[in-house]
């Protein structure tokens, strides 16, 4: 058995899964934007009727939003 | 394909390197001076300190400002110095946040995040509790209100009393 494309690949996940801890993440000093009032939402009412709309179109509904926004504080 | 290994080995190695150690209890204070290049810092030699981490976007961090206060006026004669590191990207946000909760204790702007990312807070508002030798003894996470201060309180006390 030919093992350098497998020691190949177990360098490559090691080498990609040391990067994604140090680079992807957004560190909790950073998150002055996402605390930003305007990326919230701010109208209840509107987002509610909107989706409604949505859902009565589409059949569908979710998918408005995304997680990890916000101030992250405490 | 030994210089191929070569390359994904210097890659990784080059990721790792990223993650450089962060202050934890029991480790000693890093220089300031070398982080806030620029910022007037008090003289922190045989006294406790408390260094805290906020930002003006952050609302715990907020509520602890009128603690940090008391604390300053209560500790500050005894041997405390507070050192609050503004994380703010803009400058601004950082000016109007300190003319709306001014406070007795020393303020400064980090202003490239080069301390904040150095010590990486896990949280918005973490503090750094230092005892007179200079070792970091306490580390609080967040700002819990009055379960805090008492927590801040005892351990100042300890401290200064030793």
């Amino acid at each position: 058995m030919n093992t350098k494309p497998f020691i190949l690949f177990l360098l490559m996940i090691f080498a990609l899964s040391s990067c994604s801890s140090a680079l992807t993440r957004v560190k909790p000093f950073e998150r002055g934007n996402l605390a930003n009032p305007l990326m919230a939402d701010r109208d209840p009412l509107f987002s509610a009727m909107s989706m409604h709309v949505y859902f009565s179109r589409e059949s569908s509904f979710g998918g408005g939003g995304v997680g990890g926004g916000g101030c992250g504080c405490n | 394909m030994k210089n191929l290994i070569s390359i994904i080995g210097l890659i990784s190695l080059s990721c790792f390197s990223l993650k450089a150690a962060e202050p934890a209890i029991g480790s000693a204070l890093p220089a300031l001076s070398g982080l806030l290049p620029g910022a007037k810092l008090p003289k922190t030699a045989g006294k406790v300190v408390l260094v805290d981490f906020w930002a003006s976007w952050c609302a715990p961090c907020k509520a602890s400002f009128p603690t940090m206060a008391r604390l300053h006026q209560k500790y500050a004669a005894k041997g405390l110095v507070i050192i609050g590191i503004g994380v703010d990207d803009d400058i601004k946000d950082y000016q109007g946040f300190v003319a709306k909760y001014p406070v007795g204790f020393t303020l400064v702007h980090d202003a490239k995040q080069t301390a904040a990312g150095f010590f990486n807070p896990p949280t918005m508002p973490t503090s750094y509790l230092i005892d007179r030798s200079g070792k970091i003894t306490h580390i609080h996470k967040g700002f819990k209100g009055a379960k805090t201060e008492t927590e801040y309180t005892q351990e100042i006390e300890a401290l200064l009393g030793k």
